[in-house]
């Protein structure tokens, strides 16, 4: 008699944890569906100071000057060229880097300079590929620079070596005021 | 000998259960670091555009975030169908961005400021009237530092 009153005891004084693991199952899912990984990544830029005058590209040499023009219908020229989004990039690439030396192309990399206009009617989506192709344009003559001099790719260069070859290719974009010829919405 | 077996047999009981609790609770920690809260429901529908030379924003203390798109269905009687700016969790236009930048500075310290990206977050078929109003404010509030929203386009 004694002795099972003694087990009684001890089996209200301990608080059953096997159900533990099923609250925080619980707690996990609601966490789970409630939540979302956010990551965001984009096309990283920086636009210039605000100044109440337009900057005169005219005063460049037109050799140097890459003008893109997009119109309302989504159509690009390039340097007085209609040209496909897609050869975009090989197109700027030849350009900045100028490898046979031609008198039309920039000088080199570090005068080379790109012109971007477009119109208020051109869809956000074309601009962005656009935009993109010079990025890509740029950020494949600094690897293949990195690769040349250093052996490695340009992410995995040290700080410094990196700036060095962002000094010697630096991506200048400029852009005018957009025409406003094409229909907005 | 034959007892030595036996006692062997009878320290394998059922594995406890006693840490699976503890496990469960790491898996919970771990999603509860690394996730955020929806933080404000969209009014304006925003699908980004594909692009390929994407850079990772990795201080989310300092993006801030304008979405501009079509208002939603359900919104339209209110803002109507034309391309719109979400700034928290209103409904604005181009206007209102100076001070959407200037109360969203006040959270930073101020050693930050200087690092503070806006991460504009851009419906595909929105057209650059919109966006060049955009920039001109963003320019004007001497934020320079922006980052087109883009989802990865596979080559």
């Amino acid at each position: 008699m004694l002795k099972k009153k003694g087990s009684k005891g001890r089996q209200s004084n301990e608080i059953n944890a096997g159900s533990m693991a099923d609250i925080a199952f619980l707690l996990l899912i609601f966490f789970l569906v409630t939540t979302q990984i956010a990551e965001d990544k984009g096309v990283l830029t920086t636009l210039p100071p605000w100044s109440d005058d337009e900057p005169d590209i005219t005063k460049l040499k037109e050799r140097n000057v890459y003008s893109v023009l997009v119109n309302a219908n989504n159509e690009l020229l390039v340097r007085n060229e209609p040209m496909q989004a897609r050869n975009l990039r090989k197109n700027a690439k030849e350009f900045i880097s100028n490898p046979e030396n031609r008198p039309d192309y920039a000088e080199k990399p570090e005068k080379a300079i790109i012109s971007l206009k477009n119109d208020r009617g051109t869809k956000y989506e074309t601009y962005i590929e656009v935009l993109n192709e010079l990025k890509g344009a740029y950020n494949e003559l600094r690897n293949e620079m990195a690769e040349r001099t250093h052996g490695k790719p340009y992410e995995f260069l040290e700080k410094a070596d990196q700036k060095v070859i962002r000094n010697k290719i630096p991506l200048i974009i400029s852009e005018a005021e957009p025409t406003a010829f094409g229909e907005e919405g | 000998m034959g007892k030595f077996n036996e006692g062997k047999g009878k320290e394998m009981p059922a594995v406890s259960t006693a840490s699976l609790p503890d496990i469960i609770f790491m898996l919970l920690f771990f999603f509860m670091v690394t996730t955020v809260l929806r933080e404000n429901t969209l009014k304006v529908d925003v699908v980004t555009p594909k692009a390929t030379e994407l850079t990772k924003l990795i201080h989310k203390t300092l993006v801030n975030t304008i979405h501009v798109g079509k208002p939603k269905e359900q919104y339209q009687p209110i803002y109507g169908t034309a391309p719109m700016l979400q700034l928290g969790d209103a409904v604005k236009g181009p206007g209102d961005i100076p001070l959407f930048l200037e109360n969203f500075k006040q959270k930073v310290p101020e050693s930050k400021r200087g690092l503070i990206i806006s991460s504009l977050k851009v419906d595909g078929d929105v057209t650059m009237g919109i966006l060049q109003d955009i920039k001109t404010k963003l320019r004007q509030s001497n934020q320079l530092k922006i980052n087109y929203s883009a989802k990865t386009k596979e080559q």
